[in-house]
Parts: structure tokens; C-alpha cells; sequence
């Protein structure tokens, strides 16, 4: 096709493909470039985007003024759980949707599908007075209760378009041989599944590790906040801590960004089959 | 259906112990069932229930009171305030992802040097959480210090900083900036897959006809990405009109409830002032009018495809 542009195609071209790129990354580069650069630099009315003077002042303010470190452990055990439990039972539900003869399962499915279209709103009143009931109010398993049921509809479309690509001679194969139904998944259908897992275990730790509106009604302290809670609380008493927010800003998103980087390819694959072709 | 039905033989009890395959299917998965049906389910009944009683954590009540929420609802000039909100921010924001992320689509159909640098710099913004996009933005449009202001100033754009999300008359513009900001990149994605399925040949076809670059993007593209275009819109909406961390944290539906949206009203009612009854009512509404907002374009959808046929 490449013969067939005419040059002002060609220069069209580039030109829009660098507006999509300072479209997509400009503004966290400032963001970045903020995080290093002196309260007094930000207010002077002429910003620049290479800091003068370089500073880590507002990381040293993030980790010891405001103990950001305790948010990301929360975060971490919180979204971790939620990772490894939605991979457990959306892998168990997919396997018997794919492999067992379940009647009606493209209704199962549906179904599954349309509980992820509820608005979340809807659903944080009646939760918060079960978890008051239950003394779940600032416990790390109200919210991955929560986080599980979130992550599941799409862990669960995504790990079933995958086992539905794998052949299915090889159940018959393992069958002969006299594999259980629990054998099959463990020793055959997951092994093989290893590239969809480590996808879709990785977009149920985005959705858990990004969640705000539960976290923020479940819990009213350090000890049990996560990561989006504090940094909505980050503010001073008498003026917004810009630089701080951005240096906040950028320990909670760059390793995101480099393990969404690292696993780019299968992630596009990943939510386009769960969210669009079917 | 007739490849699972011969799959479904492997249940059958080999060992004695083992159990048939439609008793394995119930318990495997019976766990999700579980987790839906007590996360998602009960809480929609739950909250159905609620809406038709008094119940507030402040005065411990909780009588059956009838429709009385659901009246006071319809007169309540906040609610629609907010509605009107909801909707113009789920209109404006999937009317312009879905257009802007098309055109972004249609760029990386061709083939550049750097294709592979710009895909993954369109993830950035999705992978952010939406609360550190909140106040990325805040930032960036600040009235006093934003980068934006400056950039517009310098540019001869704007005589004076505007007060973007600090005045009622631009506040809403802006969050709806940030949410196509951080939109419109996955979106672009989504439709990029789409596009990548109309057949070459069919272009190649055209262009031997002496087809014009638009006429092939009029009547070949387009009609057949149709209906991803429309299915990935449908999407987007439902999820637009779920608005709640950008708007929260950005502006917490203010000035002057400038930018108050149903998800933002419901939590306030809930949590400040914790009438969980009244609350209740106004999620409830909120969430029929989710389900009309699917049904209407579920009913298009398949109207175009029928007419397809």
C-alpha cells in the first residue's frame, strides 16, 4: 500500500500519528516533569518541562510527610488477593462453560456480561450495610469480596474465549487416558492457558489496584486505604501540593505503565474478545 | 452445542467416586454464582427494597413507606439537575471518543515507522487510575498556574486564564476533556481491531475502480465496522454514565452544582447525609435509566442488522 500514498498522504500521516502520541503521553510527561520540579518553579508563570533546579523534595514529602508507602501495601495485598481469587473462579466458571455441557451457557454468559453494566452506585448503599453488619468496615476482605465480583465478568469472557481456541481432540485424548475433570483444567487446560492467564490476571489487578468509589465508602483509615483514596485526600491546609500529587501520581502509574507496556500486545487481544467481538 | 455434547462424556464415573460432568459443571461454577449473586444481585433487590422505605442511619429508621421516595424524587429539582448532567456528559464524551478514537483508528491502519512506539503510548491513559487523572487534569487546567491556560495565552487562544474547572460555565467542559482524554486512546484500539477485519481485497477492489480514498472509508469501511462502531459505543456509554471517580475528585460535582452527576447526588445522599432510603430511590432511577439507555441501542442494533440481511 505504501507505494500508492501521495507525499502530502504520507506527511498526513506522521502528523497525525505524533498528535496521537503527545496526545497520549504529553500530559504525563508534564505530570512526570512536575514531580521534580520546586513549588516555586510551578508558581513562577513560566513553566519548563526539564526541572531547574532538580529536586526529590516532593517523593521525600509523598513517602514521610504523607506515609504514601501504606497506602501502596494496601493496595498491594488488596489487589493481589482480588488477582489470584478472580483468576481461581473465573478460570473454575470459564472451564464449565467451555468444556462441560452446560445448557444454556451463551445466556450464562449474557448474563455475566450485563452484571458488569450495573451501575456501582446502585450497588455501595445495600454492601455498606452488610459489611456493617458483618464488622467488614475497614477490613481488606470487604473490599476483595467486592473486587472479585467486580473483576469476574470480564476474567471469566476472557479466559472462556480462550479455551474455546484450544482443541478440543486433546480433552478426548486425556479423557482416554483416564484424566478427571478436575485433572483436565489443573494439568492440561491451564497449563496451556498460561499467556490468557497471566493477561487477564493482570487487567483484574488493574481494576482492583484503580477502584475508588468502595474503597472510599469501606474505609476511613491509613491502615486500610488504598492507593486512589489517599492521593483524593492529598491536599494541604492552605494551598494544593501540586508537586506532591504528581510525584504520588507517578510511583502509583509507572509500574503500571511498564507492566501494561510489557504485556501490551495481549491485552488489546484480551478485552477485545471479552469486550466487542461476541 | 454438539462438541460440548460429546465433550460431556468425560463425566461419566470412571472410578466409582468420580462424578458425572453436570454435576462437576454445577460446582465449579457455583463459586462465581455465588460471588455475583452476592455482590451484584442481592445489593440491586436489596437496594429495590430500600427505595420504597425511610430508612436513614441518622434516625435509625426503617418503616415501609410506599412510593412517598419515589414522589418526593420526581420533584426534586437536584435529581433532574443531575440527570440532565449525566445524560449531556454520557452524550457529549461517547459522541466524541467514538468519533475522535475513529479517526485515531484510521491512522494506525497504515503502515509508519514508530506504529508499534504510538500503540503503546495509546495505553498509558487507559492503565492511569481515573482518581491520578482527576489530578493529573486539575493540574494541567489549573486557573492560575495550568500549563494549559499558558499555552492557550501564549497562542493568542484566550486574552486572560480561564477558570476552567473552577467556574460553572466550564467546569463540565472540562471534566469532559478528561474523560475523552483518558477514553479516547482505548477506544481507538477497540475500533483499530474492528478495522483490521474488513477484508484488503474488497479495498484493493475499489481502488482498482479508481475509488477516491473517502469513498472507500464512506461505503466500504465504514458501513462494515457499523456495527463495532456501534457495539463499542454502547460500551462506552454505559460506562460514561457511570461517571464517578473524574467527577469526584475534580470537582465533587461543583460549582455550584455545575457538575453534579446521578452517581455523584447518590453518593452524597448516601454518605453524608446517610438517607439510605431516598439514596436507594435515586440509584434505582439511575439504574432504569441505564437499562432504556442499553435497550434503545440494543433495539438499533439489531433493527441494522436485520436491514442488513
Amino acid at each position: 500500500m505504501k507505494d500508492r500514498r501521495s507525499p502530502l498522504q504520507t506527511i498526513a500521516i506522521y502528523l497525525g500519528a505524533l498528535l496521537i502520541l503527545v496526545w497520549s503521553g504529553g500530559p504525563f510527561i508534564w505530570q512526570f516533569s512536575t514531580s521534580f520540579q520546586l513549588d516555586k518553579a510551578l508558581t513562577s508563570g513560566s513553566p519548563s518541562l526539564i526541572p531547574d533546579p532538580f529536586t526529590l523534595e516532593h517523593y521525600y514529602n509523598t513517602f514521610v510527610e504523607k506515609q504514601l508507602h501504606r497506602y501502596v501495601w494496601n493496595s498491594l495485598v488488596v489487589s493481589l488477593a482480588t488477582t489470584f481469587l478472580c483468576l481461581f473462579v473465573g478460570s473454575l466458571a470459564a472451564f464449565a462453560l467451555s468444556r462441560l455441557n452446560v445448557k444454556g451457557r451463551f445466556g450464562i454468559l449474557m448474563v455475566i456480561l450485563s452484571v458488569s453494566m450495573f451501575p456501582q452506585i446502585a450497588l455501595v448503599g445495600p454492601l455498606y450495610l452488610v459489611a456493617t453488619n458483618l464488622g467488614l468496615l475497614d477490613t481488606y476482605t470487604a473490599l476483595i469480596i467486592t473486587y472479585l465480583a467486580l473483576g469476574l465478568p470480564l476474567v471469566t469472557w476472557v479466559l472462556f474465549g480462550y479455551f474455546e481456541t484450544l482443541p478440543r481432540e486433546i480433552d478426548e485424548a486425556a479423557r482416554m487416558d483416564g484424566v478427571s475433570i478436575p485433572g483436565l483444567l489443573w494439568h492440561i487446560i491451564l497449563p496451556m492457558s498460561l499467556p490468557s492467564l497471566v493477561t487477564t490476571g493482570l487487567l483484574a489487578f488493574i481494576t482492583a489496584w484503580n477502584e475508588f468509589l468502595f474503597a472510599l465508602a469501606f474505609t476511613s483509615n491509613i491502615d486500610r486505604q488504598t492507593i486512589p483514596v489517599g492521593i483524593a485526600n492529598f491536599t494541604n491546609l492552605y494551598y494544593v501540593p501540586w508537586g506532591d500529587i504528581a510525584a504520588a501520581s507517578a510511583v502509583v502509574t509507572v509500574p503500571l505503565i511498564v507492566l501494561v507496556l510489557f504485556f501490551q500486545r495481549h491485552i488489546i487481544e484480551g478485552l477485545t474478545q471479552g469486550g466487542i467481538k461476541e | 452445542m454438539t462438541a460440548a455434547a460429546t465433550v460431556s462424556g468425560i463425566g461419566r464415573p470412571r472410578l466409582g467416586k468420580a462424578l458425572p460432568g453436570a454435576v462437576w459443571a454445577l460446582l465449579l461454577l457455583t463459586p462465581a454464582f455465588v460471588s455475583l449473586a452476592s455482590v451484584s444481585f442481592y445489593p440491586i433487590v436489596n437496594g429495590l427494597y430500600l427505595s420504597l422505605t425511610n430508612t436513614s442511619l441518622i434516625t435509625q429508621e426503617n418503616e415501609f413507606s410506599g412510593f412517598s421516595n419515589y414522589v418526593q424524587l420526581w420533584g426534586d429539582a437536584q435529581f433532574w439537575n443531575a440527570w440532565w448532567h449525566t445524560m449531556w456528559f454520557t452524550t457529549a464524551s461517547t459522541i466524541l471518543e467514538t468519533a475522535i478514537g475513529l479517526g485515531m483508528a484510521l491512522i494506525l491502519c497504515e503502515a509508519f515507522k514508530g506504529r508499534g512506539l504510538v500503540r503503546a503510548a495509546m495505553l498509558v491513559p487507559w492503565a492511569m487510575p481515573t482518581v491520578v487523572t482527576s489530578k493529573m487534569f486539575s493540574w494541567l487546567f489549573d486557573g492560575q498556574n495550568g500549563i494549559i491556560n499558558y499555552i492557550l495565552l501564549h497562542a493568542g487562544l484566550i486574552d486572560q486564564n480561564v477558570n476552567w474547572y473552577g467556574s460553572p460555565d466550564t467546569a463540565m467542559t472540562t471534566i469532559i476533556i478528561a474523560d475523552v482524554w483518558k477514553t479516547t486512546p482505548f477506544m481507538a484500539l477497540l475500533l483499530l481491531t474492528g478495522l483490521q477485519t474488513v477484508p484488503n481485497s474488497l479495498i484493493e477492489a475499489a481502488r482498482m475502480d479508481g475509488a477516491k480514498g473517502w469513498i472507500t472509508f464512506w461505503y466500504i469501511r465504514l458501513p462494515l465496522l457499523m456495527p463495532t462502531l456501534l457495539i463499542a459505543g454502547l460500551f462506552r456509554a454505559l460506562d460514561a454514565f457511570r461517571v464517578f471517580d473524574l467527577v469526584y475528585v475534580l470537582t465533587g460535582g461543583g460549582p455550584a452544582d455545575s457538575t453534579e452527576t446521578l452517581s455523584t447526588l447518590s453518593y452524597k445522599v448516601l454518605f453524608s447525609t446517610l438517607q439510605f432510603g431516598y439514596g436507594s430511590a435515586v440509584s434505582t432511577a439511575m439504574f432504569v435509566t441505564e437499562g432504556i439507555i442499553a435497550l434503545v441501542f440494543c433495539l438499533y442494533l439489531i433493527r441494522l442488522i436485520r436491514r442488513a440481511q
